[in-house]
Formats: C-alpha cells, sequence, structure tokens
C-alpha cells in the first residue's frame, strides 16, 4: 500500500507505564494498612491497559521482519475416507511458501491431552467430522494463506455418520474413553419399592466459548532445537510438551508465553495445542517466526465445545417429596476423540446430585464418539448438566406432588450430620446450601414474590410469569489428582521492586491481581510494588491448566511459599544485622521493624542484598487431603465445595414464547474473599454465560453434519438487555472456606455459572401455568423462545 | 472529468493519502496491519461483535458527525473525506484518560479486556451524543457489542458514570470539531475518486448522476452502500467485488423529504438516519427499527440496500411492502417505480436490470383508518436476524375491514404478502374470529423452511400467533399482550 502520509507518521508506540502505577510507586511507609492487600476491592491490574487499547494480545505482538502465516485447511464431510488430497492448487496460490501435512510432522501426529493417541493434527486416511483439519498452508500474508487453503482438491468417500449421542448409541459408535459409574446402596430395588417414580428424559445443549479472541499461536523459531510460541493459551505447560511431542524434541527446546487471553472459559485448555503445534512445526522447517489465527468461522467449527449431553432419569420419592433413589444414565456427545470427555462426562455424575441427598443411586456416563468437533472443557467442565438434572428432578416432584419446587429442595438438602454422603462416598462436611439458600428467599422475598406471580398467571393472559430459586454445590479441585499442584517464582531486586511470577494464565479472571494482592499482604507491600509478569514455561514448569477454578487456590498458595521462603531469610538476616530475636522483627506496611526501629522496606531489601541474602524463591503447593479411585468410584475428589444460589423471575409472551428475565437475585460463597469486587464480577458474568447457555445459545449442526451456527451472526450469546432488569449479587460475606486454602477463600471461576438455571427453572415454571402446574413442562435446553413456545403449545394440547 | 486517484483521510488528527486501495481492502486490517494501531480488535470479522468498534465523522451538509461503525466490514476506501478516531486517540497525550475510559476502570467494565476497546468506542460516541442516557439508551448503543465476561452490569454502571468523570464539551472531538470541519471541507474536492491496487478497482461516483454514468460504463459492477453485506462477502466468502462503486459518501442519496402524503427517502438514508423521521410519521416502529442490528450497523447500513439485496430476511422489507412503499429505480437517466413486493422476483433475483441502481424509496404517510403494526421474532432480542419479520396495516371503516397488506419476512424465498390472509380478512366483520380465520389460512401462504434459526413448525405457529396479537393489541394497549421493553 503506497501511504504518502501528509504529516508525519502517526506515533503508535504510546505504550507507557499507567501513571496510576507510578502514582502508587511512591509509596511509604508510615500507612495504617498497604494498598492492595487481601480482602480488598482492587481493579484488574491491566484495567486501564484493557480501556485505553495498550493491552497487548498475541495478535498485538510486533512481527519480525519476514513473519509467514499459517491457514488450516479443513474437511467439508462429517465422515468419510481421504481418496486424495491433492493441494497443487493451494501450493501455485499467490504468496504461498509452501504447504504441511501429517507427513510434514517431525515427531508424534498427535495433539491428544490425554495421551490416548486418538487426535491428530491433519487427518491422513479419514475425516471424522465437518471442520476437521487436514492440511495447513503457509503464505506471506494471513489472507493469502487463508484464500489457498480453500483451493485443496479432495475426493472424499462418504461414510456413515452419526452426529449426536442417541444417533451414536443407535450405531453403535461406542465410546471415546471408558465411561464411569457411581453408585450407593440399591437404587434398583429402593427404585421399585418407592411410592413415586417418575422417569424422564432431559436434551442439554452445548456451548460454545465465544472468547472475544480467538485461537492465536505464534511461533519464533530458535537455534538448535529451539522455538519459543507466544499463544492466548489457559494450559502453556501441555502447549509445550506438546509442542515437543509434535516436533520430535524434548520439551526444554520448547518455551510457551501467554501474557493474557481475549477469554478462555476453557475452550483454550487443550484446544490451543493443535495451533501451537502447527506454527511450531512451519517455523522449524522454514526458520521464521509464524502466525496462525483462524477466522471465527473456523475457529468455531474446528475447535470443541461444551458437550451437549441427553441424560435418561428415573427418580423415586414418598408423599412428602423426599427422594429415595435416583439413577441416571449421561449420554455425551463428545466428537471424535477423547480430548476432555473422560473427565468431563466424570464430572456430570460427580454433580448429579448437586446439593440434595440421594439415599440409594446409580449414575452412569456414556461418553460416546461421535462425528462432530471432539467437545472440550468448558466453565463447569460437565458439572452443570449433572446439577442441570438434579434441579429438573425437584421440578419433576414438585409438580407431581403439588408443591413449590423451593420446599422439595429444601426436603431433600444434604444434611451436617446424616445424610451427607455423595455418590462417590465423599462426605460433605461444609454444607452451607441450607443457609444461603434461606438468607436468600429472605432477601428476594421469594414466598411474596411468588404469590404474586401465581396470582398473575391464574388470571389466564398472555404473559405468564415465572419464578425459581436454586442452589449450587461445585466441587473444587481437578478431579485428576495429579493436577492439583501449582508452583510460583518471586524475585525481590536490590532497588526494593518484585517480580512476580506463576504458573497460571490471566484470562480475565483477575487472577494475577489476586496472586499479588496475596505476596502484597505476605511481604507488606503496596502492590505496586509488585510487577506482573507473562506466565512462560521457562520460569515455572510442570504448571497444570489454568482450569477447574482453581487458579487462585493453587497459585496463590503457591506465591505465598515463596514469599514466605524469602520473608524467612529475611527475619532471619534482620534478627543478625540488628542483633535482636527473629520474634521481634515485623513486616509492617512498607517497612520492617526490628525492635524499635523501622525501616523502609527498599532500605531494608539493599541491606539484605548487600548481606548477601537469596532474594528468590521458587514457592510449590500440592492440594491436601484429596484423593479418588476412579476404579471404585470412591475417594475425597473434592477439597471442598462452594455454594450458592440464585432466585430469577422471568415474563414469557406466550404467542411467541419470547420472554424477559424481570430480576435475578444471587447470593454466593466465595469464602472470605480475596478481592470482592473481582469475585463478584466473576458471579455475575457465570451467571449471564449460564443463562446464555439455556437460552439463546444454540448450536444446530445441517443434516450433512456441518455446524451452521459458527459466528456471532448465528450464534447468539447475551447481550446487555438480556441480563435481568434488576439485577441484585452479593457475596455471603460471613462465610470462610473451613478448610486452609488461601487466606480462607474460595475458588470462583465456575461455580456461579450453574446460577443460570434459576432462569431456566423460571421459564419452565411459566410454561406450566398454562396447564395449571400439573404437569412439569419438560423444557430441553436451550430453551429458545422456539422451545418455549413448542412447550406452550405441547402442554396446552395436553390439556 | 479528471478523476482523483487516492483517498484522502484524517487519522486520529492527521492527514493521510493513500494510493493503491483495493475493491476489498478493510479499514481494520489497515488500521492493525499498515498502522499498528492494535488497538481495534478483530473478533468476528463480520460486524457482530463489536471488538473492532471505531468512530468515523463525515461533513453531512456541512454538519461533522461522528458514528460509531465495524472497522471490520468497513470497506477502505469509503474512508475518503472522513475522520477516523480509533481508541488510541481517546486519552490524552499525557496518558490521561477519558472520561469514558476511566469510568470503565473505576466501574470494573474490563475483565478479559478483549472486547473492551469496542466498548469504550461505543460509549464514548453515546457520550457524545447523550451525556446522562437513560438504561435503555445505553443497553440500545451497545447492542453491536458482546462481552463474554463480565455479564455487562459493570459496562451499564460506567456509563451511567461516564459523564460525572468528564463533560462532553471538554472532549477533543469538540474542541477540534471546527478545525477538522474545514479539514474535512478542503479535502471535498468534488471528484470522482478512481482507486486500483493490481486488478482490483474502486469507485466513489462524485454525484448521483455521475453514479448512474459509472454505472452504465461499469454494467458489472458491484454497487456497495453500507457494505454490511457485502462486507461479509469479502470478509468470510473471499469473493472478488471488483470493480467497486461505492455510494455511501453521496448526500444526494441521503436526502429525506416529506411532503403532505408521502415520505421520500433516498436510497442511501442509514437505519439510524432514518429513525426519527420514520418514528414521526410511525411511531410503532420505534421499538422495531431499535432492534435492527446494533448501533454499528444501524450508521453504515441502508434502507435501500436492505431491500436491494434481495434477502428474503431483511427487516426493512416487511414493514414497506405493508405500507405500499415504491421503490425508484434508476438507469442513466430513465427512472422507473414499482411496488417494493414486486422487486422481489425469487430467491437471489430482483427486478433490477444492469447498470441499474435503487435511487429512492415512497412510503406513503398513514391514513387515520389503518391499524399498524411490525414484530420482529428472533431467538435473541436485539441483533439478531429474524427467524419471522411480519409488518401488518389492516383498515377499517364502520367495523369492516376493507383493506389488509400483510407482509412477511424469514417465510418464503422473499419477503411476501400473505394473500390468502389478506383476502380472509377483507370484507369481514372487525373481529377476533376474522384473525383466526385469517391465519388459518396462513399455510395457503407460506411453506416456511427449517434453518438454525427456526424450525419451519415454530415460523408458521408463531406467524399465525401473530394474528391473534395484532388483534389484541388493536383492542386498546392492554399492557399484558406484550414483555416490557
Amino acid at each position: 500500500m503506497t501511504d504518502t502520509t501528509v504529516e508525519a507518521p502517526i506515533d503508535t508506540d504510546q505504550r507507557k507505564d499507567p501513571p496510576l502505577a507510578q502514582h502508587l510507586m511512591q509509596a511509604e511507609q508510615g500507612q495504617h494498612r498497604i494498598k492492595g492487600g487481601v480482602h480488598s476491592d482492587l481493579a484488574h491490574d491491566s484495567a486501564i491497559k484493557h480501556v485505553t487499547g495498550r493491552a497487548e494480545y498475541c495478535d498485538d505482538i510486533p512481527e519480525p521482519a519476514g513473519t509467514l502465516h499459517a491457514y488450516l485447511g479443513l474437511s467439508t464431510r462429517a465422515h468419510a475416507l481421504i481418496r486424495d488430497l491433492d493441494l497443487s492448487a493451494v501450493e501455485a496460490a499467490p504468496d504461498v511458501i509452501g504447504v504441511l501435512t501429517a507427513d510434514d510432522i517431525p515427531g508424534v501426529n498427535d495433539v491428544s491431552p490425554t495421551g490416548r493417541d486418538d487426535e491428530p493434527i491433519f487427518a491422513t486416511e479419514k475425516v471424522e467430522f465437518w471442520g476437521q483439519p487436514m492440511f495447513a498452508v503457509v503464505a506471506t500474508s494471513r489472507d493469502a494463506a487463508r484464500r489457498a487453503s480453500r483451493l485443496a482438491q479432495v475426493t472424499y468417500e462418504d461414510l456413515p455418520f452419526a452426529l449426536d449421542p442417541v444417533a451414536a448409541r443407535a450405531a453403535d459408535m461406542g465410546y471415546v474413553t471408558p465411561p464411569l459409574t457411581l453408585t450407593r446402596g440399591d437404587a434398583k430395588s429402593a427404585m421399585e419399592t418407592a411410592p413415586h417414580q417418575i422417569k424422564g428424559r432431559l436434551n442439554v445443549g452445548g456451548q460454545d466459548h465465544l472468547y472475544l479472541e480467538g485461537h492465536i499461536a505464534f511461533a519464533i523459531p530458535g537455534e538448535d532445537e529451539d522455538v519459543i510460541v507466544h499463544s492466548s493459551t489457559q494450559h502453556p505447560s501441555e502447549a509445550q510438551h506438546m509442542v515437543a511431542h509434535v516436533l520430535g524434541v524434548p520439551s526444554n527446546a520448547v518455551t510457551v508465553n501467554v501474557r493474557r487471553m481475549g477469554g478462555g472459559f476453557g475452550g483454550k485448555e487443550t484446544q490451543m495445542n493443535l495451533f501451537c503445534a502447527v506454527a511450531a512445526v512451519a517455523a522449524k522447517k522454514w526458520n521464521r517466526a509464524v502466525k496462525i489465527r483462524p477466522d471465527r468461522d473456523d475457529d468455531m467449527t474446528a475447535t470443541g465445545k461444551r458437550h451437549d449431553f441427553v441424560i435418561d432419569y428415573e427418580v423415586g420419592f414418598d408423599d412428602d417429596g423426599r427422594i429415595l433413589a435416583v439413577s441416571g444414565d449421561f449420554a455425551a456427545r463428545c466428537g471424535f476423540s477423547s480430548d476432555l470427555s473422560g473427565p468431563v462426562t466424570d464430572r456430570a455424575l460427580f454433580h448429579a446430585d448437586n446439593a440434595y441427598y440421594y439415599p440409594d443411586v446409580l449414575l452412569n456416563s456414556h461418553p460416546m464418539k461421535t462425528n462432530t468437533v471432539s467437545n472440550t472443557a468448558f466453565r463447569g467442565f460437565g458439572g452443570p448438566q449433572g446439577v442441570i438434572v438434579a434441579e429438573r428432578i425437584m421440578e419433576e416432584i414438585a409438580y407431581h406432588r403439588g408443591l413449590d419446587s423451593l420446599e422439595v429442595r429444601k426436603r431433600n438438602f444434604y444434611g451436617e450430620c446424616e445424610r451427607n454422603i455423595t455418590p462417590y462416598h465423599q462426605i460433605v462436611e461444609d454444607n452451607i446450601a441450607p443457609r444461603v439458600v434461606a438468607e436468600l428467599e429472605a432477601s428476594a422475598d421469594y414466598q411474596a414474590r411468588r404469590n404474586a406471580v401465581l396470582d398473575w398467571n391464574a388470571k389466564g393472559g398472555i404473559i405468564r410469569k415465572g419464578i425459581a430459586l436454586t442452589p449450587v454445590k461445585f466441587g473444587i479441585s481437578f478431579t485428576a489428582t495429579w493436577y492439583n499442584q501449582a508452583g510460583a517464582l518471586l524475585h525481590i531486586y536490590s532497588d526494593g521492586s518484585i517480580h512476580l511470577n506463576h504458573g497460571g494464565t490471566e484470562m480475565g479472571q483477575g487472577l494475577n491481581t489476586k496472586v499479588a494482592q496475596v505476596v502484597a499482604d505476605e511481604l507488606q507491600v503496596d502492590i505496586a510494588r509488585i510487577k506482573i509478569t507473562k506466565t512462560t514455561t521457562e520460569k515455572v514448569p510442570n504448571t497444570s491448566a489454568t482450569a477447574a477454578s482453581s487458579g487462585s487456590d493453587l497459585n496463590g498458595m503457591a506465591a505465598q511459599d515463596a514469599a514466605r521462603q524469602i520473608k524467612e531469610r529475611l527475619i532471619a538476616f534482620a534478627a543478625e544485622r540488628w542483633q535482636t530475636e527473629t520474634d521481634k522483627v515485623r513486616f509492617a506496611p512498607n517497612s520492617v521493624e526490628v525492635g524499635s526501629e523501622t525501616i523502609p522496606f527498599a532500605e531494608f531489601i539493599r541491606e539484605a542484598y548487600m548481606a548477601r541474602i537469596h532474594l528468590s524463591a521458587a514457592g510449590f503447593y500440592k492440594t491436601p487431603k484429596i484423593h479418588w479411585d476412579r476404579a471404585t468410584g470412591k475417594g475425597r475428589p473434592f477439597y471442598y465445595y462452594a455454594y450458592g444460589a440464585a432466585c430469577s423471575e422471568v415474563s414469557v409472551d406466550t404467542l411467541t414464547g419470547e420472554y424477559r428475565v424481570e430480576r435475578t437475585d444471587i447470593l454466593h460463597d466465595v469464602g472470605k474473599s480475596l478481592n470482592p469486587i473481582i469475585d463478584k464480577g466473576q458471579v455475575e458474568g457465570a451467571f449471564i454465560q449460564g443463562m446464555g447457555w439455556l437460552t439463546t445459545e444454540e448450536l444446530w449442526w445441517d443434516d450433512k453434519g456441518r455446524l451452521r451456527t459458527h459466528a456471532p451472526s448465528t450464534y447468539k450469546i447475551p447481550l446487555a438487555s438480556d441480563r435481568p432488569r434488576i439485577f441484585n449479587v452479593e457475596l455471603a460475606k460471613w462465610s470462610e472456606n473451613r478448610e486452609q486454602t488461601i487466606k480462607r477463600s474460595k475458588a470462583v471461576g465456575e461455580p456461579p455459572f450453574m446460577l443460570g438455571i434459576s432462569v431456566f427453572e423460571a421459564l419452565s415454571h411459566a410454561v406450566a401455568s398454562v396447564a395449571d402446574y400439573r404437569k412439569c413442562p419438560r423444557l430441553d435446553a436451550p430453551a429458545t423462545p422456539e422451545r418455549v413456545l413448542m412447550a406452550v403449545e405441547r402442554l396446552r394440547e395436553a390439556g | 472529468m479528471t478523476a482523483r486517484t487516492d483517498i484522502r483521510f484524517i487519522l486520529n488528527g492527521k492527514n493521510v493519502a493513500l494510493e493503491s486501495v483495493a475493491a476489498t481492502d478493510t479499514v481494520l486490517d489497515y488500521l492493525r496491519i499498515e498502522r499498528r494501531l492494535t488497538g481495534t480488535k478483530e473478533g468476528c470479522a463480520e460486524g457482530d461483535c463489536g471488538a473492532c468498534t471505531i468512530l468515523v465523522g463525515r461533513l453531512r451538509d456541512g454538519n461533522l458527525r461522528y458514528e460509531p461503525v465495524n472497522a471490520c466490514i468497513r470497506l477502505l476506501a469509503t474512508l475518503d473525506r472522513c475522520h477516523v478516531v480509533t481508541v488510541e486517540y481517546l486519552s490524552g497525550p499525557e496518558g490521561r484518560l477519558h472520561p469514558v475510559q476511566q469510568a470503565m476502570v473505576d466501574h470494573h467494565g474490563s475483565q478479559c479486556g478483549f472486547c473492551t476497546p469496542g466498548f469504550v468506542m461505543s460509549l464514548y460516541a453515546l457520550w457524545m451524543e447523550i451525556p446522562h442516557p437513560s438504561d435503555k439508551q445505553i443497553e440500545t448503543a451497545i447492542q453491536g457489542n458482546l462481552c463474554r465476561c463480565t455479564g455487562y452490569e459493570p459496562i451499564i454502571k460506567a456509563a451511567r458514570a461516564a459523564t460525572a468523570a468528564g463533560s462532553p464539551a471538554e472532549d477533543a472531538l469538540n474542541i477540534e470539531r471546527q478545525a477538522i470541519t474545514d479539514r474535512l471541507a478542503e479535502l471535498d474536492d468534488g471528484a470522482r475518486v478512481e482507486l486500483s491496487k493490481g486488478d482490483s478497482r474502486a469507485i466513489l461516483p462524485s454525484s448521483v448522476d455521475d453514479l448512474a454514468q459509472v454505472l452504465l460504463d461499469e454494467p458489472k459492477a458491484t454497487l456497495v452502500a453500507g457494505a454490511t453485506d457485502v462486507g461479509l462477502w469479502v470478509t468470510k466468502f473471499l469473493r472478488d467485488i471488483s470493480p467497486v462503486v461505492f455510494l455511501g459518501h453521496l448526500d444526494e442519496l441521503r436526502r429525506i423529504d416529506v411532503t403532505d402524503d408521502m415520505l421520500e427517502l433516498g436510497a442511501g438514508v442509514s437505519y439510524s438516519g432514518s429513525r426519527d423521521v420514520l418514528c414521526t410519521h410511525f411511531p410503532y416502529l420505534a421499538e422495531y427499527w431499535d432492534r435492527i442490528a446494533g448501533w454499528q450497523i444501524r450508521t453504515m447500513g441502508t434502507i435501500g440496500g436492505n431491500v436491494a439485496n434481495g434477502s428474503p430476511i431483511g427487516d426493512t422489507p416487511p414493514v414497506l411492502i405493508a405500507l405500499g412503499a415504491e421503490i425508484v429505480l434508476r438507469k442513466g437517466d430513465t427512472r422507473r417505480t414499482m411496488p417494493v413486493e414486486d422487486f422481489f422476483i425469487d430467491y437471489g433475483r430482483q427486478d433490477i436490470a444492469e447498470s441499474e441502481f435503487l435511487e429512492a424509496l415512497r412510503i406513503p404517510l398513514p391514513s387515520r383508518d389503518t391499524h399498524h403494526a411490525a414484530y420482529k421474532i428472533s431467538k435473541r432480542r436485539d441483533e439478531d436476524i429474524s427467524s419471522v419479520a411480519a409488518a401488518f396495516a389492516v383498515r377499517v371503516k364502520d367495523g369492516k375491514i376493507f383493506d389488509a397488506r400483510i407482509a412477511f419476512g424469514g417465510m418464503a424465498a422473499t419477503p411476501k404478502r400473505a394473500g390468502a390472509a389478506e383476502a380472509a380478512l377483507v370484507g369481514a366483520e372487525f373481529t377476533e374470529a376474522a384473525f383466526r380465520k385469517a391465519a388459518a389460512a396462513l399455510p395457503d401462504d407460506f411453506t416456511p423452511l427449517t434453518d438454525w434459526r427456526a424450525s419451519s413448525e415454530y415460523r408458521m405457529r408463531v406467524s399465525q400467533n401473530l394474528f391473534r396479537r395484532f388483534w389484541l393489541e388493536t383492542q386498546g394497549g392492554d399492557a399484558s399482550v406484550r414483555l416490557s421493553a
């Protein structure tokens, strides 16, 4: 492009330290409290960079001269043999440098994260879903690569395909990973002897992550076997190991860096591995920097999503609506490979009880292979699909017995000292669900509002209302026990400034801010003294995915451990230097008190450095108490539970199925919050995302197996105008984690996602009104206006 | 006539001239790749997420007006004689945050931050127009911006608070307004612009007459107004649209004339540009109009384009058909008019000749005896494409229906009148029974298809139910017939 700019070129390099940070740097001893310690509201560390556009995402990193761009060539069949893959037109296209197929992979053509070797980077003999990568083309611009990627001549031989779990079971597609059974007692005979039984089926749709920043990887080759990959992954260590596996080099040759992601939600836990690997292979092959960034359509077509489930449930209960037995079969659309479908379908079973005691229970997972993209992690990780069944069961019982569903819920809560054992034989020791629900019931004025809803509906108008109050209990810890470990690296430089690094990744959840707060609190320095740095496999090795809501629990503890190690050395130094007892050394705000003397922090550090004190430490943490035996279905997979409850009221137009969320009240438990304002943001955002999953977000495949909702034009996540008209969100301020977690806080990322179920249940309640609440509407998810209207019509026809 | 061969515009206060511009070059790629202005993000490349929102200011009849647009589908050539403002221009050179930015920080309006610059720009545009917006105005302003992290509540709070952090009078764009106006006026040389890059060509005619001539000379040209549809041909289908002829810059096509019995809109009038006049004469359209796409698309997209592209799911054709609107088609100096409904022949086929273009729309003003309504049914309330769009115009005299124009979108291969349903109404008593009969006749009019937006059954059922809704609404505004806005 010829650029005859009239005046001087624009200075795009306006990146400078935010003034706020400079201001805070001049902090000062003598304060009563440090700025930015734990249990205080503090803005996201990148907030100023976000609003000014200066926050650097992977695609914003300046590209070295000669950077190349890769693009994937995707299959256009759901299941077919590849008879011929002719890439001559691709290679001949303008500005193309070359193509990559499975033959160009120096190591192993596989990015299966669980080592099942079932997920090729490039399909070879056959394709197993529409959108499966078959090759990559590398060109001098992204546009050229993308255009060339469409020129492949592929000869397919079509094979029969099954897209959903029901079709897959009928076609005997088999499992992508071993199923799980959880059982306690004798569900079969308890069911038979129960006074009432109900059998039903619930279809729950999947969900696309729709992170605003799509997948991206940017590889820069180095000497020897080295390669550096900048990416937007939640799991840099796994990406590192996968790149090494694919390149056939040791992990020590590969560095993966992540400064921040433009959203993750689980979609970048394993799914980025393929992009990192393709960029790295191309970078090494041509010895040039290579970036790969799919268009949104291709991102949504070629990467995994939340699992859809079809759940067949049966419940036996008594006249009072107390559950006696539950059985359930959970069939999931896993896609063509296992990816994380094993632990996802496991977690669906772990949460099929939600907050309720099932005296006799039998739960089976069916991780079905389907000819669709391999489904993956998504906030809640199967848990939401379990919880929603428990809530459906509450509804079924309520309509059967003519009770308020909240009353049924209360009658079935776990007890404190009895009725407290889960289907996986873990004792629920920290049950605060009854208190959370009781407080919300009062603060949301549930009973009066429910009566008002019933009165309104009794008039029989077009617009019906519904209200529901649903709880959540969510188990915290990776069920893969070895994942429950973390590391951190902390340096104090001789000027007193602090460099913090840990294994977690920042995707908007404020993890870096929280971990820095922990360090600030431990060393009693203002947070502005602490530099938050990009996650890199060079500094902290063998990290776990930033997933399972574990980020601050694990990395906060590791950073605290690092800070404590340095602190211990500093205390010993101070005691010796000032000739006193170690218990006379105290870290005060931005200073250290030794006996009666107060030394400013920076000065104190300078002295320590001069005395040759080691001012760097690697911290480590592993979660105690947990264990899990999958073969027997017994153990304590979760360190603790997080709780919450939401009450939602909706209006439904019974002529069109359209609806409005009129009001939502939330009370959520985050233990003793590290940063209440950030936690509240997580709760609000998770609720809206959960609501979207169950309302307007619909994945729709056509009869050829092609996903047709593959961009925001066709896949509808909530907008500002979809949020509740009245939205009251509170944290349970009284809650403290009974376990010794970081500062007694609790994980927050996933649990509030399931608060969105209150909207789904409220819609169901409004629908039920057209048949005078005599029948459970059995609304399927997502409850689009279409499904709502069709449920209304169905109920009316059944009379 | 000598044509200019470059585009001239102002980018963040600095003059820029570009030669060698392809028909398909987008503003977003130019900003991010050529200028390294990376604050503007690509989220979807189809104008649906708003992460690429920038402001574009242009002189309209001498007045400088800034509007939010989607840089991803805004074609670069159309920046000629505009002032382009990106997020980088907001905070002062000393790094002080703009009031909108400060409010977003204070209210924790960002989490991952990727959508944030786009929100900042939309909120900035809102703040300049309406310093103290209502919640409804805020929601309407950010319909075209998706956030996946926050759930929007803190962003709404920031929007409410922005004015407390500073007043629009102190804003750089307002302080510079006269200077920029003068500079843009200087750039306006009245020339035709002919651009090329390799084989790719783009033309910005100098006037409507010039447009007519250009189309005679280039009968195969792609005519582009707001690029809200053609932009996706470029970004999603990688289609070559050269030679492309742009008309969005022509003030003559943005004219709105109201006579005693007619409202005439130039084909280049945008959805936003037509809102006030339409809602004055047809107040029932206000809610419907604000549900067309998001703000960015409403400032870019035109009613003329919505008709001319022939989509069966455009939001405006059912309304125009029900209102008995006509279009004016022009080729060279020859004009013809036809009812909007006759323009649509079949899917992808319209009654338009080579070199011909849609110049204006004429909407008869309503008579007092007409009951009107327009309904949009979509999976998501806002910024969604209709599953079904319906517009009703039913005339009643002495308790009898003597005329009915009922048009649907999303029910057939084209926007189409429901002839059988209309026939059931005309001559009937104005009663619920008549509407029940009309609804029952609807399957004679339509056999809708099933796709990702809705099933055939739902489309038919909801369309039939809309007759009931229409009837109920004519019976005196019972609030319980509609959801709260």
